[in-house]
């Protein structure tokens, strides 16, 4: 994680991204990118993975580096992109989705908001030699947009919208990002979520629970929806 | 519009300072760096700061003494208008569509979209327009308690919250906090998300106690051991506000808001004579506004009475 000076350590990623450059990856490392990346999120994912529509183009070639975004854009009338700031929208909402696309789309790096339970990075990304990095905030939405020197493409933009499209960006130095779990599955959030969850008890002493209950309640940490 | 989505009040961004100087955990002080960084590009660049644009929407406050040329009418078609300008022109994403359909008319204007929400301010002849992009996902939740859960019912809910969404930073936290306390449920959202959103950092509520409670949140949020992005550190809350409205005599309900990192909120005062001026501080809660009696009297008219 970080070094002993409290430095985070930096580090520059080419697309497509190679598993020796992943493998070296450390949790907490800030992580910048150069080369391609494209947005896909829930629209995407359910006209590939479950209508059963092609790609609209071959991403395996194109780069293995999938985004959850959608950018603050415009379309001038000759037709180009204008593209403000972006920043990703939160990820756990995909999980369902993720271990068939990782397959389909040959995707290894995963670009988002919060991260996906360690669960789901060791029964889907370390089988797929995928990681996870997270944006930074949230969220730097200038500094990723000043990162996207041109908009390649903007799949299915008529029908799904400015905000579901297929994005195809092309990128320099884009980020900050945190590398949020590496190649074994290890999380940086549940690592942190653990050292928080130690101090929880002694909040809530001395203060008594609520006369009713609500549907659902638990004072459990470990049951709620992401740990 | 554009004003608000590109540069952060600076109440906000001395808040963000003072936090980013104090904090230990080396994580949380790297992400409070990077978004220092950002809202620089963000002015540098006239871009977004952050590209949700969360739920758009307005406060409008009436000076009693004002009119609208066209009538509310007007005022509300030109506010849709300049809604769908500003996604286009700024850029912002347009993020609002039709909840079952999806549909998105790409300029965040719809059915019941931006909302508009309105107030009044005697002796006055113009109007403020505030704008809001407040996040639209994570940090908000409303619970029914009753009076016997007293504070300690209050701390919980308020620490259940801060803690549920502040994992992984799904708060985007250091947030400005909102707490609605009393009301009807409805009214309960409706206060705790203008005390998030319509307060700036530092100010108080004019009610000791619940000033002293708002420091005392404060200061809870941060002990939780959660910093930014959830992680180990002390940035949890910016500041905490809260407001109240009399409320059913058997309950006790409480709202809790957070309003994100990138807190974009802008007011114009129009006045008669077409003088536009900006602000970052909305001015919302006045003493009207939280007036406690039947009659209401000017601050001219009662302090005549008092002298």
């Amino acid at each position: 994680m970080a070094e002993p000076s409290g430095k985070l350590k930096e580090v520059r990623l080419t697309t497509p991204v190679r598993h020796e450059d992943l493998r070296r990856l450390e949790l907490g490392d800030v992580v910048y990118l150069d080369g391609l990346i494209y947005t896909g999120r829930e629209s995407v994912y359910k006209r590939v993975l479950q209508d059963g529509v092609a790609p609209p183009v071959d991403l395996k070639a194109l780069t293995n580096v999938n985004f959850h975004c959608s950018p603050a854009a415009s379309r001038n009338a000759d037709g180009t992109f204008n593209v403000g700031a972006v920043t990703a929208t939160a990820s756990f909402r995909f999980s369902k989705w993720l271990p068939k696309w990782l397959e389909v789309s040959g995707a290894k790096v995963i670009v988002g908001k919060g991260g996906m339970s360690e669960q789901d990075y060791r029964d889907t990304f370390v089988p797929a030699g995928a990681v996870y990095l997270t944006t930074v905030g949230y969220g730097t939405g200038a500094l990723l947009g000043r990162g996207i020197r041109r908009v390649r493409d903007a799949h299915w933009i008529d029908d799904l919208g400015i905000a579901q499209a297929m994005w195809v960006f092309e990128v320099e130095r884009f980020g900050p990002l945190l590398v949020e779990s590496d190649l074994d599955g290890n999380s940086l959030f549940e690592r942190n979520n653990r050292i928080v969850n130690q101090g929880l008890a002694r909040l809530y002493e001395g203060l008594k629970p609520p006369s009713l209950a609500r549907y659902g309640e638990t004072d459990d940490r470990r049951d709620e929806l992401i740990g | 519009m554009a004003k608000a989505g590109i540069e952060i009040p600076d109440d906000y961004l001395h808040g963000i300072q003072a936090m980013a100087s104090t904090e230990s955990g080396d994580l949380s002080a790297f992400v409070l760096r990077a978004m220092l960084e950002n809202w620089e590009a963000a002015k540098a660049d006239r871009r977004p700061m952050c590209a949700d644009t969360g739920v758009p929407r307005y406060y409008v406050k009436i000076g009693n003494e004002a009119r609208v040329e066209g009538g509310p009418i007007e005022l509300e078609r030109r506010l849709r208008r300049a809604t769908a300008r500003a996604t286009h022109d700024v850029p912002l994403r347009p993020n609002r569509v039709h909840p079952l359909s999806r549909r998105d008319n790409d300029n965040n204007v719809g059915i019941n979209a931006p909302e508009i929400e309105y107030s009044f301010e005697p002796d006055a002849d113009w109007i403020d327009v505030t704008t809001v992009h407040k996040g639209g996902l994570f940090g908000t939740d409303y619970r029914m308690l009753f009076p016997a859960d007293g504070v300690d019912g209050i701390k919980r809910f308020y620490l259940d919250t801060l803690i549920a969404f502040g994992k992984r930073g799904l708060a985007c936290q250091p947030a400005i906090v909102g707490i609605g306390l009393g009301g009807s449920k409805d009214t309960c959202m409706v206060l705790g998300k203008q005390a998030a959103c319509l307060r700036v950092v530092g100010d108080r509520n004019p009610d000791p106690e619940i000033a002293a409670l708002e420091d005392e949140l404060k200061a809870l949020g941060n002990s939780i051991g959660m910093g930014a992005m959830g992680f180990v550190g002390s940035s949890m809350v910016v500041d905490c506000h809260i407001e109240v409205g009399y409320t059913h005599t058997g309950g006790m309900p409480m709202s809790v808001h957070c309003f994100c990192l990138s807190s974009r909120r802008a007011t114009a005062r129009l006045h008669p004579d077409g003088r536009i001026e900006y602000r970052t501080d909305p001015e919302w809660f006045t003493p009207y506004l939280r007036r406690d009696t039947v009659e209401w009297q000017s601050p001219a008219a009662s302090s005549k009475k008092s002298a």
